[in-house]
C-alpha cells in the first residue's frame, strides 16, 4: 500500500512537471537558435523596410492623424485617431471603410478590424530609426503587452497586418512577400531579437 | 430578398447585396432626402445612420446593413424638430441645400456624443463633409446653437 502511494506520487510530480514543461513549450513555441547579433540585425533591417512602408506606416503614424497614399500624406477629411484608434463622433473609421477594399482607384480600402492603434500606445513607426522602432516593438509596454511569440503571430498572421498585401487597387505592396516578411521576423528573434545600434538607417 | 430597417420601417429588398445602400434608399425605397454626392466616400452628402453611426451610404453594401438599423434625414426627428434641424432653420444655414441632410445626419451624431461641442469638437466631427457653397460657418454656428436647445431642453 505504501509502495503503491509512493509511485502515485511520483507518476503525478513527474505528469506535472511534463505539463509544465509543455505549456512553456507552447508559450515560447518561436524557434531558437545561437545567439547571432550580425544575422539578427540584418533580419531586422528587412522587417523594418516593410514596417517603414506606406502600407504599414500610414496606420502607424507620428501625429494624431492617419496618414494616406504612397507619399504617406496626412489623411484628408480632418480624420482623427480617437481614444479608441478608431476615429472620433461623425468621422468612425468604418464609416468609410469596409470590412473589404471597395473596388476601384481611390476608393476606401478596408478591413474588419480598420483603425490605428490606439490613444494610450500609440505604437509609432513614422520617423523611428532601426534601434528605436527594434527596441518598441520588443517592449510590451510598447508593443500592445505582446510576448515574442505574440509578436511574431501578429506580423505572420493577424488579419490586418494581412491587408498590407492585398491593399486593393492603385496601392503598392511592401518590399517583400507576406511569408518572406514573418520569416525574417522569425530570424530576427530566433538568433537573439538584437537592436541595430544607434547608425543604422 | 434582403430586409432594410429604415426609420423603423421594414422593406424586403429583391436586390444584389453588393448594392450600394444609397441606391436602395433613394431609388427602391424613394426616400430622396439622402443625396449622391462623389459615390467615393469623399464628401459626406449620403450620410445616413447605421446603428448609430454615420455612414457613408455611398460605399456601404446591402450585405453590411442587412437586419441593422438605418435612420435616414426622414427619420432624424417625426415632425422636422429635432434641435438641429431647429437651429439650421432659424440660422438659415443651407444654401444650395444639397449637402445638408448629410452634414444633419454628421452633427447629429456628434450632439449625441458631445453635448457641448467646441468649436475643434466640430471640425473634428464635421470635416468628411464637404459644403461647396461654404456655409460652414453657419453649420458651425447652428451646431453650437442647437447644442444650447439641447441642454435647455434637457432642463426642462
Amino acid at each position: 500500500m505504501r509502495k503503491l502511494l509512493v509511485i502515485s506520487c511520483l507518476l503525478l510530480i513527474v505528469g506535472g512537471v511534463s505539463l509544465s514543461f509543455r505549456a512553456e513549450r507552447k508559450k515560447n513555441s518561436y524557434a531558437v537558435l545561437p545567439k547571432d547579433s550580425v544575422g539578427s540585425v540584418k533580419a531586422f533591417m528587412s522587417v523594418y523596410k516593410v514596417l517603414m512602408s506606406a502600407r504599414c506606416m500610414n496606420c502607424h503614424p507620428a501625429g494624431n492623424a492617419p496618414l494616406q497614399g504612397d507619399d504617406s500624406h496626412i489623411h484628408t477629411m480632418n480624420v482623427k485617431r480617437g481614444e479608441d484608434g478608431h476615429g472620433l463622433y461623425a468621422a468612425r473609421c468604418s464609416n468609410c471603410h469596409q470590412a473589404e477594399n471597395t473596388a476601384g482607384l481611390h476608393m476606401p480600402p478596408g478591413n474588419p478590424k480598420w483603425g490605428l492603434p490606439p490613444e494610450n500606445m500609440k505604437m509609432v513607426f513614422q520617423g523611428r530609426t532601426p534601434r528605436q522602432l527594434a527596441l518598441q516593438l520588443l517592449d510590451p509596454k510598447q508593443n500592445g503587452g505582446r510576448s515574442k511569440q505574440q509578436l511574431i503571430d501578429h506580423m505572420a498572421k493577424d488579419d490586418l497586418v494581412g491587408w498590407a498585401w492585398h491593399p486593393g487597387d492603385g496601392r503598392t505592396l511592401p518590399p517583400m512577400s507576406r511569408a518572406a516578411f514573418a520569416a525574417q521576423v522569425r530570424l530576427w528573434i530566433a538568433k537573439g531579437a538584437y537592436a541595430p545600434s544607434a547608425k543604422a538607417k | 430578398m434582403i430586409t432594410l430597417t429604415v426609420n423603423g420601417q421594414k422593406h424586403d429588398i429583391d436586390a444584389d447585396p453588393n448594392m450600394p445602400l444609397l441606391w436602395a434608399i433613394r431609388d427602391i425605397i424613394g426616400l430622396t432626402g439622402t443625396k449622391f454626392g462623389c459615390g467615393a466616400a469623399q464628401c459626406g452628402a449620403c450620410t445616413v445612420h447605421l446603428n448609430g453611426e454615420a455612414v457613408r451610404s455611398c460605399v456601404t453594401k446591402l450585405s453590411r446593413a442587412a437586419g441593422q438599423k438605418i435612420v435616414t434625414i426622414e427619420g432624424l426627428s417625426l415632425n422636422n424638430d429635432h434641435p438641429l434641424q431647429k437651429a439650421w432653420n432659424e440660422m438659415n444655414v443651407p444654401q444650395c441645400g444639397y449637402c445638408q441632410s448629410g452634414q444633419l445626419m454628421s452633427a447629429a451624431v456628434l450632439l449625441r456624443e458631445n453635448p457641448n461641442p467646441t468649436d475643434q469638437d466640430i471640425d473634428d466631427a464635421m470635416s468628411g463633409n464637404i459644403c461647396r457653397c461654404g456655409t460652414y460657418q453657419r453649420i458651425r454656428a447652428a451646431i453650437h446653437k442647437a447644442a444650447a436647445m439641447q441642454m435647455e431642453g434637457a432642463k426642462i
